[in-house]
């Protein structure tokens, strides 16, 4: 007989095995955190149920029994090993086995040599993941699985980590989208993030095993993996307990259930965690503390009978929704907050009914919206105006402290931060996809630990060793927080290092600040999140400054807004809000549709409301909503697209040769085409990348941390393989042209190499001849002769003198297309000029032009009536100077210079594209920013990826042109 | 008291001759046994130094507020442990200096001593001057890197690498438990006092002294039974370094593996060569071509007698460059050079040959040139070598090292019964071989 374990990240599974290893006894239970109480639990049940089990082999594994496995001396399996030995025993002639548990997502491949892969520390949870979303969808487990099988489509949500998920999610939400599409697109994202991350390269075929909790409970979820590997995957029974049977199929010692028991209970880990010091020390410290901050107050008055003008304010954020009304002297008669459980139009709906119920005389003098929500509140409910959230939180601080330097606010999904300089907002740090979801996390986790938030967040006060779970994203502290608990941290010091992390996060990842000094002196925080004492006691003492934070923090986005329609409003006496008939009348239907007016193809929300008002959401531009095209004519994007468009095809003696259009192509295709053009190659490119591109190739890319822009190159390759490439050309280029910037002209190691990892992980790339060799374009001297070496390896009947000819002629083409760039970007900048309209240096690397790449970006800021021209355009106006960094990669070099130019000019701005992953991003966001910041200019940075929340680029980019018109 | 000088161009903060007679140098210690005996070379040219050891939570936690936190790991802590000890009270901050080493590749690294200064501003400490460790990136009148200095330098990396392989080798077998360690303080004991005196540096005094080395390790007592064998391969600092991978070895040895580490010595050389090949490759000046094939080829002969004092004493030598760099033809190109470049897909390619088949690619999350010859390699690799069992593992100050080991774990399980079946089979032979002798 055979007892095997399992314990996972969230429950526990225990199995007998009888000696011919028939399943003789099984039970899977949550854990709830409470992991040594319930293993002691079960090992009792299962020898009250089966006696003999005293003499049973037993193994343990499961993540989270590592540590309890070795103090109490239990054999242990790895898990995934576990699996396979179950595998093998139980499914003979199993090919490749998924499975998805509570946090982790594996893939066995049995056969055609044994391969085990499990996901990294970035890719996140899975089994978590959903439980995750299914909370923010407001439902049940259960449900979303039938929820997802009556999809009618599916969204595109981010596949690689659940904190990206979730913040595509949001939006959609607030857009009006289904349930049912966004549970089917959740379940997507987990099969292309486990197909993507884990596959590396390699073919799902054969026999398909599923295993785990999500696989074995949601049958639409292996309806998608089935679809996206085009098989059909069987999920045995027990398939619960595969890991469980695999530790038993491994025991090779029997325990002695008393020790064992005993030892597990009195498991307390190494005891050995980093911790702070305590929040508080004292109750008296604790009052003195609630004591101070009662003093920021605004008055609440009676709503009722109340006679006077009224003003409304709404907050439709991401994950709460917030109204207040305000009398004239900006006292509060109402307010109101709650979760928006996906739809912000019922909520405002109902908040509004209240209040006229409540006072159905009043008199509402005008109203104004903010938040993610605010278009469509806008559009249904005929509010006064809408304003971007800064601008919100903005006036609403001023009203406690006039003086203001700077504001942070940190909501449910997001941390929205500020710095004002004379009066209006100089700097805006919104977080990055990576490191949101803050108040939200802090809500999830104390949820799945079983406790409400308030109660939880409480619990940490008094702690005596708070964790310290660093300042990373939320996936990370998850496990964090898990280890903390297995080293003895009681629930207690995690709920205060919770608390702490979410202001390390802040600060240290979004503002990155080092001293109190640089934020200033005066500080208000606000947002749903500073409610929590825990939470605002760590700010205070992670800055060494008292802070303001008024009694209404959850609310000053509405509240602001209120005052925004209050000011705005001088002398107007009717808002146009909807009246309680116009409500009664209310109707919200949503249709979903495909854009299709040009190549973005933009997934269309269309709100209807009764009385003919429309929202449409999900568009980049407004072609969608007036029928008309957004002029390009002042955006060196789309230019820059047209005029790559224009090196057409010849036919060549050598045949058809593609080169991908991806990363340095994007600048260098000229010179490329030119030079192959002439060698008699007849050279075409791979399409501007699309998803369907994307997911062309997404299975061959072998480190999931990489960067969007040269994950793409594997759906480029394959695109180009199935047109029938013959010859594939992509070069490695470990420097690039030196245009005297810099130190150095480097290209970065990705940019340089990406031709290696093509050629090591792409199958098909064997069907086609692929160059890869190593050029030295950065020497045009030794440029002929070089390439004469390397190309005549592969064409032996290729002249020297030919390849001379040829390279002349790139040189000459690559000069041309450069001062084509820099002539049009003159031309926009001089238009600009003379029509008075402000310039953006919307600055990134050539490869940022890609539509998919940078989302529509550039037309969205085109539609703000603002001219675009990229950092290659200014950058020549610019001699070498010094900078604080090693300046050493071509792209990079341009960036600081066009920094530079940009302090020169009042009608230049600069706001720079990022891609996630870029490493040396990290390097060259904070040089541009000091270049910026020292001549008074503001920074402003968009971190893009797969997916862009283009709802946070509006925010930014609104917020940018606000406090330019403030200056 | 020095004054603080400025370059003229850049503005940058001067290390003078005064302040090498006035300041303690603070280095970061990568690898224990090779920075312990280097920092003697330093000490026998005058300089005040001293190796930082500290460890802790707090180093991450003060890189994290001083640098970029997507910066990769090792840029985090080398920083970090600095500013920690500026802050520390241990030193005399106007009497101290940093040194750490630029190579100048298109990697991030060379980028880590700007980061440094725009930490230490950051943190008020911009009058502590930095000194960069590398040929010709930066000059300071208090510092130069001579012929000499080089020449006593590569003999401390090859005393390093031979300690560290023979010890290697030897630990997990031996009966006396900490004989290996023993011997290992012992020598670099003795080779510190060498190089101190300027001493221990020639080619004939460097042969001597590692056949010495190599045969008493060769006399530790050891019972040979058969262990998984595992390499480390990765970014350099996060291979070495045990903050930065979370006492790797350690866990290793704890879970009953023999370990084998590559050199630092294979790093120089590809470093070295990398110029070479990039004159090949892309053209350039010939003279600079024969100045760093005179080094390289000083390099290969040092090389040389670490593979002979091995083999004479019947250990796994230590990885010949040239073959290395031949196995990995076709699979990475030559101009791959950035960070670890090819060597880390060829040692890998190596170790698995040497019978280290089970390997652990140590980087730092989010690390450029691993996405191509770390990860984007591997594919290949197990083509190549199908009984290579490869694991990389992503470091960072948010990683939970809990995670970490079960993904080790997880390559150990696979590895222990590959040695299984290899033993089974062994015997299998044995018996056969007994049968067919009965016959």
């Amino acid at each position: 007989m055979r007892l095997g374990l399992d314990i996972g990240s969230t429950t526990i599974k225990c199995v007998v095995l009888d000696d011919k290893n028939n399943l003789i006894y099984s039970t899977y239970e949550r854990h709830f955190s409470q992991i040594t109480e319930k293993i002691a639990e079960i090992l009792g049940k299962v020898r009250e149920e089966i006696p003999a089990v005293e003499n049973a082999y037993v193994a343990m594994s499961g993540s989270a029994g590592m540590g309890v496995a070795q103090d109490c001396s239990i054999d242990f399996v790895q898990e995934v090993y576990a699996t396979r030995i179950a595998a093998n025993t139980f499914l003979p002639g199993t090919d490749v086995v998924i499975e998805l548990g509570g946090e982790d997502a594996k893939i066995l491949f049995l056969t055609n040599g044994l391969e085990v892969r499990m996901n990294g520390t970035c890719a996140g949870g899975t089994g978590a993941f959903i439980d995750q979303m299914a909370t923010l969808l407001d439902e049940k487990l259960e449900d979303l699985d039938e929820l997802a099988k009556q999809h009618e489509k599916t969204y595109t949500i981010a596949s690689r980590c659940g904190v990206f998920a979730k913040s595509d999610i949001q939006p959609l939400l607030n857009e009006g989208a289904r349930k049912s599409d966004i549970a089917e697109s959740i379940f997507n994202a987990v099969v292309n993030q486990t197909v993507a991350g884990l596959a590396q390269g390699r073919e799902i075929e054969g026999q398909v095993v599923y295993l785990g909790g999500p696989l074995t409970f949601m049958s639409e979820l292996r309806n998608c993996f089935d679809r996206t590997l085009g098989t059909k995957g069987i999920c045995p029974e027990n398939s619960l307990y595969y890991v469980a049977c695999g530790a038993a199929l491994c025991a090779e010692t029997t325990i002695d259930f008393d020790r064992v028991i005993k030892d597990v209970k009195n498991y307390r880990g190494s005891g050995n965690f980093a911790f702070n010091p305590p929040l508080f020390e004292s109750e008296e410290e604790y009052k003195a503390f609630t004591e101070r901050h009662k003093r920021a107050e605004v008055k609440q008055k009676e709503l009722k009978g109340y006679k006077g003008k009224a003003y409304v304010g709404m907050d439709a954020g991401s994950t709460t929704v917030k109204g207040v009304v305000l009398n004239e002297d900006g006292e509060l008669l109402y307010s109101k907050y709650v979760p928006s459980k996906g739809n912000p139009v019922e909520i405002i709906k109902s908040f509004l009914e209240e209040v006229y119920t409540i006072n159905p005389e009043i008199n509402v003098a005008s109203s104004a919206v903010t938040g993610y929500g605010e278009e469509i509140i806008k559009n249904a409910f005929g509010v006064d105006y809408g304003i971007v959230e800064t601008i919100a939180h903005f006036t609403a601080a001023k009203y406690f402290m006039p003086d203001v330097e700077f504001i942070i606010d940190i909501g449910g999904q997001d941390i929205k931060c500020f710095k004002i300089h004379n009066g209006a907002i100089d700097n805006i740090f919104l977080n990055e996809a990576c490191s949101s979801g803050c108040g939200s996390f802090l809500q999830t986790f104390a949820n799945a630990l079983g406790y409400e938030i308030k109660e939880f967040a409480k619990l940490g006060l008094f702690a005596k060793r708070p964790v310290d779970l660093g300042s990373r994203c939320t996936v990370f502290m998850n496990s964090s927080v898990k280890q903390a608990q297995k080293d003895g941290a009681t629930i207690e010091d995690i709920s205060a290092g919770l608390s702490l992390s979410v202001v390390k996060n802040a600060l240290y990842k979004v503002i990155r600040a080092s001293s109190p000094e640089e934020l200033g002196k005066k500080v208000v925080v606000q947002g749903g999140t500073f409610l929590n004492d825990a939470v605002l006691r760590a700010f205070e003492m992670e800055m060494g400054v008292e802070v303001v934070r008024p009694n209404i923090a959850g609310l000053m986005g509405a509240y602001g807004a209120a005052l925004y329609a209050k000011n705005k409003s001088r002398g107007k006496v009717q808002s146009t809000l909807s009246d309680m008939s116009e409500l009664k009348n209310f109707v919200h239907e949503i249709k979903v549709a495909n854009c299709g007016l040009c190549n973005n193809n933009c997934r269309l929300t269309i709100n209807t409301f009764g009385g003919g008002r429309k929202f449409i959401a999900g568009n980049r531009c407004e072609r969608p909503i007036t029928k008309r095209s957004t002029s390009n004519d002042l955006n060196i994007y789309q230019y820059k697209l047209k005029l790559l468009d224009s090196y057409k095809p010849v036919e060549g003696l050598r045949g058809k040769l593609g080169i991908p259009m991806g990363l340095n192509m994007f600048e260098l295709y000229p010179f490329w085409y030119r030079f192959l053009t002439e060698l008699k190659f007849e050279v075409f490119k791979s399409p501007y990348s699309s998803r369907a591109l994307y997911q062309r190739g997404q299975q061959t890319i072998p480190s999931d941390t990489v960067c969007f822009p040269a994950k793409l190159m594997h759906g480029h390759v394959q695109t180009l393989i199935d047109q029938g490439a013959e010859t594939i050309f992509y070069p490695c280029l470990s420097y690039n042209f030196d245009e005297h910037l810099g130190d150095n002209h480097y290209n970065c190691p990705v940019v340089a190499y990406y031709p290696e990892v093509i050629k090591n992980n792409m199958k098909d790339i064997n069907k086609v001849h692929f160059v890869k060799e190593y050029f030295g374009i950065h020497r045009p001297k030794d440029f002929p002769q070089k390439a004469y070496e390397k190309l005549s390896q592969h064409f032996p009947d290729l002249t020297l003198n030919e390849v001379r000819i040829a390279a002349k002629k790139a040189y000459e083409e690559q000069a041309e297309y450069r001062k084509k760039v820099i002539e049009k970007g003159n031309e926009i900048i001089e238009t600009a000029e003379k029509e008075g309209k402000k310039i953006f240096v919307l600055a990134g690397r050539p490869y940022h032009i890609d539509p998919e790449i940078n989302h529509g970006i550039d037309k969205l800021i085109s539609s703000f009536d603002v001219a675009i021209v990229s950092e290659d355009v200014v950058s020549p106006r610019v001699e070498k100077f010094t900078t604080h960094v090693l300046n050493q990669w071509t792209y990079h070099s341009r960036l600081y210079a066009a920094a530079k130019y940009v302090t020169t000019r009042k009608d230049m701005e600069l706001v720079q594209l990022v891609s996630f992953g870029c490493g040396v991003d990290a390097i060259t966001t904070d040089e541009v920013r000091e270049i910026l910041e020292t001549n008074n200019k503001i920074y402003t940075q968009i971190k893009i990826d797969e997916i862009t929340n283009l709802g946070a680029v509006k925010i930014r980019i609104r917020s940018l042109l606000a406090a330019i018109d403030n200056d | 008291m020095a004054e603080l000088k400025y370059d003229k161009k850049t503005g940058r903060l001067l290390f003078t001759k005064q302040m090498k007679k006035e300041y303690t140098i603070l280095m970061p210690n990568m690898a224990p046994i090779h920075f312990k005996i280097l920092r003697n070379v330093f000490t026998h040219y005058g300089y005040k130094s001293e190796l930082l050891d500290t460890t802790g939570p707090e180093i991450a936690q003060t890189g994290l507020k001083y640098v970029h936190n997507d910066t990769c790991y090792p840029a985090l802590l080398v920083i970090g442990q600095f500013i920690h000890a500026l802050q520390s009270g241990k030193y005399d901050v106007h009497k101290t200096a940093l040194m750490i080493t630029q190579t100048g590749g298109g990697c991030r690294a060379s980028n880590y001593i700007f980061l440094l200064r725009k930490a230490l501003k950051k943190a008020g400490f911009e009058f502590v001057p930095v000194i960069s460790l590398s040929f010709g990136m930066e000059h300071n009148s208090g510092f130069s890197l001579t012929i000499p200095l080089i020449r006593r330098f590569a003999a401390g990396l090859v005393y390093g690498d031979q300690l560290m392989l023979l010890s290697n080798q030897t630990k997990p077998y031996e009966i006396n438990k900490g004989e290996s360690m023993a011997l290992v303080d012992e020598w670099s004991d003795k080779i510190s006092q060498l190089l101190t005196e300027g001493k221990g540096y020639t080619l004939e005094e460097i042969d001597d002294n590692l056949r010495k080395i190599t045969k008493s390790f060769s006399k530790i007592e050891v019972n040979k039974i058969p262990k998984v064998k595992v390499g480390i391969v990765g970014e350099i600092y996060v291979k070495y370094s045990k903050m930065a991978n979370n006492g790797l070895e350690d866990f290793l040895a704890e879970q009953g593996c023999e370990v084998c580490v590559p050199g630092i010595m294979g790093f120089a050389s590809f470093k070295i060569d990398n110029r070479l090949e990039d004159i090949k490759m892309f053209g350039g000046s010939s003279i600079k071509y024969k100045v760093c094939k005179m080094l390289f080829n000083y390099i290969t002969k040092l090389e040389s007698l670490m593979i002979d004092a091995a083999k004479e004493y019947g250990f796994v030598p230590p990885h010949e460059y040239a073959h290395t760099k031949e196995l990995v033809k076709g699979v990475i190109g030559y101009g791959s050079k950035m960070g670890e470049g090819w060597l880390l897909t060829a040692e890998m390619l190596e170790l698995a040959e040497t019978g280290y088949e089970n390997i652990v690619c140590t980087q730092p999350f989010g690390c450029l040139p691993n996405h191509i010859n770390g990860k984007g390699a591997i594919r290949k690799i197990k083509e190549i070598m199908p009984n290579a069992n490869i694991v990389t593992i992503d470091y960072d100050p948010g990683a939970p090292k809990v995670n970490q080991e079960n993904r080790i774990k997880l390559m150990l399980a696979v590895g222990k019964e590959e040695l299984e079946k290899k033993l089974a089979k062994q015997k299998d032979g044995e018996k056969e071989e007994d049968i067919k002798n009965k016959e």
